[in-house]
């Protein structure tokens, strides 16, 4: 009998405080892709925002295709094709006064605009994200393999703003 | 000289900085030219070609002169423009472009050569003979051309890169910007303000005028109080906005922290991206230099930037101080220098009819037609009724009018308008779409109406976004305009400047003309007017006013040069901000990337995956020993590697059989479920775009593999064929590469592994999923190293552990794990292919594999590969195995045995090779022509890079277990 142990993309990294935000590791639960077969299924989400789904939230990720955070996938598997991601991704949390000032380093939308239930599929950096908006800040998912740079890419432009904010 | 009660910088902060090894002292506030001048200091720097003695001409960013280099630590900032970079405590500038010192420089011989080095010089001079231009000419150019110098280290500095969005972009707060962002400010659009100097104002600051009765520099105070408190408006100060590009979108350079001492995190400066819904250029006008004998000697500025450096700074830059002008403007320097207690020599007015009111004598209808002092300004001589006057004076102020900065609105290829009265160029209507100018920068030179059409322009664009713009009240302010008579240069023997950075003068011009470099675009390349830092800022309406001249055109039908991107000098650090080192390229990371490094494995990069080359064992020097004792361990028991970099697809729905059988070339609708299938994929074009296996996992459910390198690339030809050919099919397909960690486990003792975890009994290319305790996982029986093998596939958060229980399994059965180079080598000896082979040139043909095209089905790329030339007289795939088993190479290319090597006689190259420890030899795969027609024939193989020239055998390119006995175990 084999017992394997679980690590999250980020395991061991502790929340960086800098700067006027908390960046830190989420664990996002389950992380399903929802694909329905008709675009036109009720309680999908239009472009660029979430909708709740039970204690879940459907988050829009691109064209057909939804994210379901946090919740089983219930009747979706009946009009959708569904796929499992929860280990695919990389979930980070940046929260506070100074989010959307870190972000405009990275990633080129205008996040003032992104109200909580909305999210975006842009870039950070060099690779892909999903943003999403939550109270106080945002959710950012990345590519698994590619969390270490995100952190890096994060921590550095918060540094930048910490040094700015010192002048 | 400091005039006590004059300036805004702070006399209560003093600020010691050295130039030229020299300690000097300044207040804050001051740029490093007005510290300088303040100082005395009137020699900066030497001339581009002639080397000749330079001070500071302006007080702008258009400074051609006083380029200086800035030493701060690490970094060594060439061609700093002195009137720009604010001081600091600690400051260290140098001059540049001299030796051994600015006062005695050698290459100031350039300058009595003068007569020989006119435009076109180089090409004249240096053709022949011909050999010696790479040799010595070239070399010794070099060296003595270019402006500073470089550290020639890395530039580790910080610099930042980031996006911006607004309704507004104000470019230049001037009292046309400033109105602007106001009006837009009290509209409650969402507006930028950005302006490229520290403090915000622009020629307010540097003026003496008054705003509704009181002084403008309390106007402005007030305006940016509101500005500031005003939630819907950003300031950016320091930040140049230095080009218009599509969709709205402007490219600004911010100065972040290059007016304080390096501090450890503060980016040095940060490129902006600003995507505005519309834009108004408010960045003024720039006054011109009029191009007279001996014009370019220190003490020779442009008028306004003595009355800037008076008003803004409390310096004045002469002690003895003359004007020469054709307009009205310059007379504001004369007075504001007399009131601030500066002696003014004369006043030398080129206009006949100018007025003669002024506290000091005025000469009218005079024009300056000579200078002296080597190192600064001693005297002039002027022309006045037919007579010559000499006047001693310390500092000449001279304008010869004022060009509007249109140059944002020509970066989408709008050329700029004549404007006789003016004389002047003005801006084009809607040359840039949604970029409006206002103010000077659009011909409007009196501050009244600079502060009324700067509101006027705000609102207008403010229209077009949609906004309900209530006017607001336009300050009162004076609106006679300047009367300008156009004076471009004074015709005498000896040289006049109009390039002062690139040392271009008013002969290379006309000797231009005169040699048939009579278009304005020729005349610049081939004087290099224009071409200098400063971009002929100080330069091009002169330049094209003395070619007018020269060739009897009109300034209107000779026209400007192309103004491009950036308006002023943008670092590439800063356009590359974040790009360097890691921040290159994202990395990814496998799940058992420390499990590796902890073993001492080299990571070599595959595409942005890091992958594990090797892992050497105690004693193993050389690579090539690890990777033959993983080969043999593969071979013999069981090896494990991480494979989880290959693409993986998961695809759904009840089209999916026939998505693939549209996309592989042979049939996935008949695979059974739990069961895997080889499959090829083409492009439209006939060609081969990868290969790799595609499982089902239920009737309607497949994961497919790609390769590592072809990832991103299947899956965007997956979403164009969905999307282009499939409208009303049920299929979905979503990449899981990240999802799964994967490890191929093979060897003869894989199979007794693998029962040790899990009970599966898979035939050969079967499927199922496994229980590992809770965890789900996939099992895949195939294999890329010709062994009996299998691939393990669990969700990513497992992939560490899994991979550590696999290597201690495998070790207890005399394996371990095996890297990249061991890989390589088994599906080499395996004949297996990967984008060495398929690299984009290559047909199912080629390797062989032409009976993989089903007939019983069309597939995408099947017609085009029957093209006539796809299908005879290629190169084919074939094995190679050098005689005597020495060393080959791939890149080699292939010969017929006793064929002189030349590129006609070329039959084929080599795409991949190993040393096989299996077999004992080094071992190839080849494209040969004809290739499968001469197994067992000889073909010469020639590598001129590596120096192999020997013979190999030609063979099938499965080289061991060709029956596949092993395989399938």
């Amino acid at each position: 009998m084999v017992n394997l142990i679980a690590k999250s993309p980020l395991w061991g990294q502790a929340p960086l405080v800098s700067a006027g935000v908390t960046l830190a590791e989420v664990d996002l639960g389950q992380v399903t892709s929802i694909a329905p077969f008709d675009m036109a299924v009720p309680g999908f989400p239009a472009p660029n925002t979430v909708v709740a789904d039970g204690a879940a939230r459907l988050v829009w990720t691109g064209r057909g295709q939804a994210f379901l955070i946090g919740g089983p996938v219930g009747d979706w598997a009946e009009v959708a094709a569904v796929t499992d991601q929860s280990d695919g991704w990389a979930g980070l949390s940046l929260l506070g006064a100074g989010a959307v000032d870190v972000l405009a380093r990275l990633v080129p939308v205008d996040l003032r605009r992104l109200a909580v239930g909305d999210c975006a599929r842009t870039q950070l950096g060099h690779m892909a994200v999903i943003v999403i908006a939550v109270a106080g800040g945002f959710e950012l998912l990345v590519f698994r393999s590619m969390a270490q740079t995100a952190w890096h890419e994060l921590a550095t432009v918060i540094k930048m703003r910490g040094a700015r904010l010192a002048c | 000289m400091r005039i006590e009660g004059k300036g805004r910088v702070d006399r209560l902060a003093p600020v010691r900085f050295r130039f030229d090894g020299v300690e000097y002292r300044g207040f804050e506030g001051d740029t490093l030219a007005s510290a300088l001048l303040a100082n005395g200091v009137r020699l900066v720097g030497r001339s581009f070609k002639y080397h000749r003695p330079r001070g500071v001409m302006t007080a702008g960013s258009e400074e051609p002169n006083a380029l200086v280099e800035v030493i701060d630590g690490r970094q060594q900032t060439p061609n700093v423009r002195a009137t720009v970079q604010e001081i600091y405590e600690g400051l260290e500038a140098k001059s540049q472009n001299r030796w051994p010192s600015l006062k005695y420089d050698v290459l100031a011989v350039n300058d009595l050569a003068s007569r020989f080095l006119t435009a076109g010089f180089y090409y004249k001079t240096f053709m022949w003979p011909r050999k010696f231009w790479e040799r010595i000419y070239e070399p010794l150019i070099r060296r003595a051309a270019g402006l500073g110098s470089l550290s020639g280290r890395h530039d580790e500095a910080e610099y930042e890169k980031a996006f911006a969005f607004c309704d507004l972009l104000v470019i230049g707060a001037g009292p046309a910007g400033l109105m602007a962002a106001l009006q837009a400010a009290r509209a409650g659009a969402d507006v930028i303000l950005a302006d490229e100097a520290a403090q915000m104002g622009g020629r307010l600051l540097a003026d003496s005028a008054e705003i509704d009765g009181k002084p403008a520099q309390d106007w402005v105070a007030e305006v940016l109080a509101e500005l500031e408190a005003a939630p819907n408006v950003r300031l950016m100060r320091r930040t140049t906005v230095t080009g218009a590009y599509d969709g709205g979108t402007f490219g600004a350079l911010e100065r972040v922290g290059l007016h304080l001492a390096a501090r450890p995190d503060l980016p040095r400066e940060c490129f902006w991206r600003i995507v505005a819904g519309q834009a108004v250029l408010a960045a003024g006008a720039q006054e011109r230099m009029i191009a007279f004998e001996g014009n370019d000697r220190p003490g020779i500025m442009t008028a306004s930037s003595l009355r800037t450096y008076l008003n803004q700074y409390g310096v004045a830059a002469g002690k003895r101080v003359t004007i020469f002008a054709n307009n009205d403007d310059a007379r504001q320097t004369a007075r504001d220098l007399m009131a601030a207690g500066v002696t003014v020599v004369a006043i030398i007015d080129a206009r006949p009819d100018a007025s003669v009111a002024e506290d000091c004598p005025v000469y009218t209808g005079a024009e300056v037609i000579g200078t002296t002092g080597r190192h600064g300004l001693t005297g002039i001589t002027f022309r006045y009724h037919g007579g010559e006057v000499q006047l001693a004076t310390d500092c000449l102020g001279v304008s010869g009018g004022w060009n509007p900065l249109v140059h944002l609105t020509c970066h989408m290829n709008g050329r700029p308008q004549w404007d006789g009265a003016l004389a002047a160029f003005v801006p084009q209507a809607g040359a840039v779409p949604g970029l409006h100018v206002a103010g000077a920068a659009a011909g409007v030179f009196s501050l009244g109406h600079c502060l009324a059409h700067g509101a006027e322009v705000a609102a207008a664009a403010l229209a077009v976004l949609g906004h309900k713009v209530a006017p607001i009240a336009v300050p009162q302010a004076d609106e006679a305009g300047y009367d300008i008579m156009p004076v471009w240069e004074v015709k005498g023997s000896r040289r006049a400047w109009l390039d002062f950075a690139n040392d271009v003068t008013t002969k290379d011009v006309r000797q231009a003309a005169q040699e048939g470099f009579a278009s304005v675009e020729h005349m610049k390349r081939y004087t290099t007017q224009g071409m200098a830092p400063d971009q002929g800022k100080n330069s091009n309406i002169g330049a094209l006013a003395v070619l007018a001249d020269a060739t009897g055109r009109g300034i209107a039908q000779t026209g400007v040069t192309t103004y491009r991107p950036p308006f002023s000098p943008v670092s590439i650090a800063a356009i590359g901000a974040g790009g360097r080192a890691e921040g290159f390229a994202p990395q990814r990371f496998m799940t058992s990337h420390s499990a590796s490094v902890e073993r001492g494995a080299p990571m070599i990069e595959a595409g942005l995956w890091y992958r594990p080359s090797y892992f050497p064992r105690p004693g193993e020097v050389t690579w090539r020993q690890a990777c033959d004792r993983e080969v043999a361990m593969v071979r013999s028991a069981v090896g494990v590697c991480d494979v989880s970099t290959l693409g993986k697809i998961d695809i759904q729905g009840r089209d999916a059989a026939r998505f693939l059988d549209l996309v592989y070339t042979n049939v996935f609708s008949t695979l059974p479920i739990g069961r895997v299938r080889y499959g090829l994929m083409l492009r439209a074009d006939g060609h081969v775009l990868d290969d790799g296996t595609t499982a089902r996992l239920a009737e309607n459910h497949y994961v497919m593999t790609t390769t590592t390198a072809a990832a991103g690339l299947v899956m965007r030809h997956l979403e164009f064929v969905a999307q282009a050919y499939c409208a009303g099919w049920e299929v979905r397909f979503i990449s899981v590469t990240e999802q799964w960690a994967q490890f191929a486990v093979a060897g003869p003792m894989a199979k007794t592994l693998i029962d040790t975890l899990t009970q599966a009994d898979l035939p050969f290319m079967g499927c199922a999923l496994v229980q590992l305790g809770d965890v789900t996982a996939r099992l895949f029986r195939i294999s890329f190293s010709g062994e009996q093998g299998y691939e393990i596939a669990v969700p990513a958060r497992y992939g560490e552990a899994l991979f550590r229980d696999l290597l201690a399994r495998a070790e207890t059965l005399g394996g371990g794990p095996y890297g990249m180079e061991a890989l390589n080598v088994l599906r080499i000896e395996k004949g297996f292919i990967t984008h060495s082979e398929i690299h984009g040139r290559i047909t199912a043909f080629d390797i062989g594999m032409a009976k993989m095209i089903s007939a019983k089905k069309d597939c995408i790329g099947k017609g085009a590969a029957l093209r006539p030339g796809l299908l005879e007289g290629r190169e084919q795939l074939v094995g190679l195995r050098p005689v005597n088993d020495a060393m080959i190479s791939a890149g080699a290319h292939l010969f017929a045995p006793g064929a002189e090597v030349k590129r006609e006689n070329d039959q084929g190259y080599v795409t991949s090779v190993c040393y096989s420890p299996t077999l004992g030899g080094y071992l190839g795969l080849a494209f040969l022509q004809d290739g499968r027609a001469r197994h067992g024939e000889m073909v010469r193989l020639v590598d001129h890079l590596r120096g192999i020239d020997l013979l190999c055998e030609v063979s099938d390119p499965v080289f061991y277990d060709k029956e596949g006995g092993l395989l399938r175990g």
